[in-house]
């Protein structure tokens, strides 16, 4: 990695730093938290569904597992945030790598790795909803104690440079990724499996490496949304919303690039208010306009205008 | 582990076959889509959800018995299902997996939406003379609407049968299923035959709509109760195999029916997850060992 | 006199001028801005639309009849906000509200929406009105700024214990045996594990306790094992449509206990379910929100919702007394000032009677009104009707049900 690599993603941060000076509404701060991890848990899944070509369903296992092991080792055993914070990240990294060597091993691929991810998480979803420890149904509430030394900030200005810290930081590791040799044989795998086999690449450890980042980036997300929003039920932390998000946007921004998460995470959240502010009252019809929006994004993508310009240029 | 007498067991497998047909029948729309044009249809349960939509203001509207409307919905639906996948999804897919996805989750919540801001979300069902009906089995009470349901969901399955093994386009079917260059270079319209494919799969949603609708409810969000269960069904049954659908669907509402009643109906979910989960990791071909 | 009355009229005229002059010359007083939150898309947008329905209701009363006479006739404006039916949506809502100015903010409906969004308000000192949401925890944080005018989980339940007991000994305690029938989110869960543990206390037994998803596809294995256990009282808590499809069944079933009796059900206090399933419906108690019908503005109100081709539900009256709250809150208060108002809110007390809830004199500590309780009702001759307590009851319960 040279500083050319990192060239991008400074100037990306320094810009993105500055936003709280200009933008003191915390309307539009708490927007841009909100924006920022989902897009943090979209650069989970880039790591295994746009590196290494596995499309999960499931993200939520991971992002609901990091919030809940956050809020749960603080409200249960007292640990302090921080600690708590890093082992949840751990914990989901852990489940991710528990469900990848299932699903690997057994040779799961495409269409059957994305639903046995997406019923991964629906069991995480029933058993958090029935179990005693995750506070059932009734959900867990992180103690409202605002305090620095708790993860707890009484500006929202400070919570958006945590979450822009953890996506610069998502950023340089997906770069470093790409510069790496797991990085170069985790593309061949997505490329060509059986052709990486025979070059002697261990395909299984490469995309074990892989879901094991992969979950931990998605699951620092979930543990950040534990700590922002101090609340968690069971389909927050495990329904299939957050799987979406964190898929629709690397793929609308472009997966397996490093910007293409932020990129999708931005325009998605950007035009989902956009689209609220435009209808008034009838409920559901601006969720219409989001999701012809979409289709329509999919059926002209953004890195493709300027090439339909010229072809529509060139008939004329 | 507690103990029925046999009447109860008798009632709840028959419950669950009953229940069952109605999964497969919802099920097999997604694994003919998914044998023949190899995608994952996400749109599939608002699809149920529209078509439940259709039947509701059939009755409402026109006063058509839920029964009856089938007649009318499912060319109807039909052909929705053959211009979607002509207009909306081919066009926009141009062939990756990624984007068909994206597609048919963004149809999806188009269809959902479209739902709510007509009718709000409110849970609406129709009133049928034939509702508190029960066919009565020795001791065992069975809805009549259900039994109904269980009949036209075989008889579906058999003209499906018939159409893929007796008619031209049927066969053009199964050649694109197996071999879709092969298929194309003897001179098939892969294009149409894809596109009645996904119209033969909507068509059998506006009938299970129908089946349900005397029994159910409609909202906008229905049909997402429905979707999970039918993935699991197609997996469990091979995917793209018919009658591993329906075979499927009945396994499914058995286990169901037999797991809520010895571990309690939320619990039984699990059982549903678990063995999709197992199925797919062990033995990804389906149990009825269709094709992979 | 065609010279005398052009003259005349003037003098009237300057006269009535005279007596407006003082509104004039302090000019229409700055509208009062109060935010309200409810789920109107998503899962829950069928109560939130009946929940905003009760907050309009209750502002263009208030602004048709004077405004808020402390503040020299202002209007009070709504600030509508979709909580989109999760609680991001409320919390980001509740801060688009701050940033444009409310006083305060009532609704949330859900528990989760209600805990964030009365959590977010507080980081800005904004008053926050539960609506619905009955979670205990809600009110046991100690926010400073949240309040809730509803009872919480705990007083429904105890509540529901208590006049289950009473209502079976003055029909000579036909009922012994219960099953409880739950769905497994937080209402309840929670409400099954309490019926558990308090049921044999007061001399019932639990035969089982049968919990089930919301969304449930099928009610046909719990109706069969109802009818193996034949209960002589059935307690469900569900949501809407699975109550629907349960009692459904059991009619289908001809499975007849001695009273259906739910505890913050879905459907039984709900006039959509009477009249599309009269005879499922007929008889069903239910312990529940409702709006006291002894009060002519409960009637009132009423008639004002049907004429909408609405129906009657809990969440019109609890909005709009909660809205009708805030309003005397500002009264007493004196100024449209946040710390004023959860001052004034604090001390709410008897005087406050422009509610339609059948609560006695309003009394908060920690932001719960100790006076908030659930009623129970029947559903009688297609009406919903009060049965108890007796003092706010427009009906005798028909328990045990007759036999047919």
């Amino acid at each position: 990695m040279t500083a050319k690599d990192l060239l991008p993603i400074a100037l990306f941060a320094a810009v993105a730093a500055l936003l709280p000076l200009f933008v003191t509404q915390n309307t539009w701060l708490n927007f841009a938290v909100f924006t920022l991890i989902i897009c943090l848990a979209a650069q989970g899944w880039n790591i295994l569904g746009g590196y290494g070509g596995q499309y999960s369903f499931g993200h939520a296992a991971f992002f609901g597992t990091a919030a809940y092991a956050t809020a749960i080792l603080q409200m249960r055993y007292g640990m302090n945030a921080y600690p708590a914070f890093a082992v949840g990240v751990a914990a989901a990294s852990a489940v991710g790598a528990v469900i990848g060597f299932l699903s690997f091993r057994s040779g799961l691929r495409g269409s059957y790795f994305a639903l046995v991810t997406l019923a991964f998480a629906e069991v995480f979803r029933v058993l958090a909803n029935a179990s005693e420890v995750t506070g059932g149904a009734a959900g867990i509430l992180i103690k409202l104690d605002v305090r620095p030394a708790n993860f707890q900030f009484d500006s929202r200005a400070s919570f958006y440079w945590i979450a822009l810290g953890l996506v610069t930081a998502a950023l340089v590791v997906t770069r470093a990724l790409e510069r790496s040799r797991l990085g170069a044989q985790l593309v061949a795998v997505r490329e060509n499996e059986n052709a990486a086999l025979a070059l002697g690449v261990d395909a299984l450890r490469v995309k074990l490496s892989a879901i094991a980042l992969s979950a931990a980036i998605t699951g620092a997300a979930g543990a950040l949304y534990a700590q922002y929003f101090l609340y968690l039920d069971a389909n927050i932390a495990y329904g299939t919303w957050i799987s979406v998000e964190a898929l629709l946007a690397p793929i609308i921004g472009g997966a397996g690039t490093v910007f293409g998460p932020v990129l999708g995470g931005v325009v998605l959240h950007g035009l989902s208010e956009f689209t609220k502010t435009l209808v008034g009252r009838i409920p559901g019809l601006d969720l219409v306009i989001f999701g012809v929006l979409l289709i329509l994004v999919v059926r002209f993508p953004p890195r493709e205008i300027p090439g339909l310009i010229r072809m529509w240029r060139a008939r004329r | 582990m507690r103990s029925y007498p046999p009447e109860i067991i008798g009632e709840a497998v028959l419950n669950g076959l009953l229940t069952g047909a109605i999964y497969g029948l919802v099920a097999l729309g997604l694994t003919l889509v998914y044998g023949v044009l190899h995608i994952i249809n996400f749109a599939h349960g608002a699809l149920l959800t529209l078509a439940m939509y259709a039947a509701f203001v059939a009755w409402k509207v026109f006063g058509l018995d839920p029964y009856v409307a089938i007649l009318p919905l499912v060319p109807l639906f039909f052909a929705l299902g053959y211009g979607v996948q002509r207009l909306v999804i081919m066009p926009a897919s141009k062939g990756e997996d990624s984007n068909i996805l994206l597609v048919t989750l963004g149809l999806s919540i188009v269809i959902e939406n479209v739902m709510l801001a007509i009718f709000r979300s409110d849970t609406l069902s129709v009133q049928v003379p034939y509702a508190m009906e029960v066919v009565e089995l020795g001791p065992m009470l069975l809805g009549f609407p259900r039994v109904v349901g269980f009949g036209v969901a075989f008889l579906v399955a058999a003209v499906l049968f018939v159409i893929l093994t007796m008619t031209d386009t049927g066969r053009a079917i199964r050649a694109v299923a197996k071999e879709r260059t092969g298929a194309a270079l003897v001179g098939i319209d892969v294009k149409h035959i894809y596109a009645v494919t996904f119209g033969i799969g909507t068509a059998c949603l506006a009938v299970a709509a129908c089946l349900l609708l005397p029994f159910f409810y409609v909202n906008p969000r229905v049909g997402n109760a429905f979707v999970l269960v039918a993935f699991t069904i197609v997996v469990l049954g091979g995917m793209g195999s018919v009658p591993g659908a329906l075979l499927g669907g009945l396994f499914i509402g058995v286990m169901e029916s037999l797991s809520g009643l010895y571990f309690g109906e939320s619990l039984g979910q699990i059982g549903i997850f678990l063995i999709f989960i197992l199925v797919l990791l062990f033995r990804p071909t389906g149990l009825f060992g269709a094709k992979a | 006199m065609t010279a005398f009355s052009p003259s005349r009229r003037t003098v009237l005229l300057g006269a009535a001028a005279a007596l407006a002059a003082p509104r004039i010359a302090g000019a229409q007083p700055a509208a009062v801005k109060l935010g309200i939150l409810q789920p109107v898309t998503g899962a829950l947008a069928q109560d939130g639309e009946y929940g905003r329905l009760g907050a309009e209701l209750a502002i263009n009363e208030i602004n048709s009849t004077g405004g808020i006479r402390a503040l020299g006739g202002a209007r009070i404006e709504m600030v509508f906000g979709d909580a989109r039916s999760n609680p991001e949506g409320g919390t980001a809502e509740v801060e688009r509200m701050n940033s444009e100015g409310v006083v305060a903010v009532v609704g949330g409906f859900a528990s989760p929406i209600c805990l964030a969004a009365s959590q977010a308000a507080s980081r800005y000192d904004l008053p926050y009105v539960v609506d619905v949401g009955v979670a205990d925890t809600i009110v046991t944080r100690g926010l400073r700024n949240t309040f809730r005018f509803g009872p919480g989980f705990g007083k429904v339940t105890s509540g529901a214990l208590d006049n289950l007991v009473k209502i079976n000994e003055a029909a000579g305690k036909p009922a012994r045996t219960v099953v409880v029938v739950h769905e497994d989110g937080l209402f309840g869960s929670g409400m099954a594990r309490l019926m558990q543990n308090e049921l044999p206390k007061r001399g019932f037994e639990v035969l089982e306790t049968i919990s089930h998803p919301t969304p449930a596809r099928d009610m046909s294995n719990v109706a069969l094992r109802i009818r193996a256990l034949n209960p002589d009282l059935i307690i469900p808590s569900s949501y809407y449509a699975e109550f629907v499809l349960l009692s459904q069944t059991l009619q289908q079933r001809r499975i007849r206990p001695k009273g259906i009796y739910c505890v913050l059900n879905g459907a039984a206090s709900n006039f959509r379910f009477v009249r599309e399933f009269p005879q499922a419906a007929n008889l069903v108690m239910d312990v529940n929100h409702w709006a006291d019908p002894r009060k002519p503005k409960t009637a009132e109100l009423r008639r004002a919702v049907e004429a909408q081709n609405r129906f009657w539900l809990y969440n019109t009256p609890l909005n709009y007394s909660a809205v009708m709250l805030v309003a005397d809150a500002l009264e007493r208060a004196g100024r449209a000032d946040r710390a004023a108002v959860i001052d004034a809110l604090g001390k709410t007390d008897g005087s406050f009677t422009r509610h339609i809830m059948p609560y006695g004199p309003t009394r908060f500590e920690n932001g719960q009104n100790q006076a908030a309780q659930a009623v129970n009702t029947q559903v009688i001759n297609n009406d919903i009707k009060v049965i108890f307590p007796e003092e706010f009851a427009d009906a005798r319960p028909v328990f045990p049900w007759p036999a047919n």
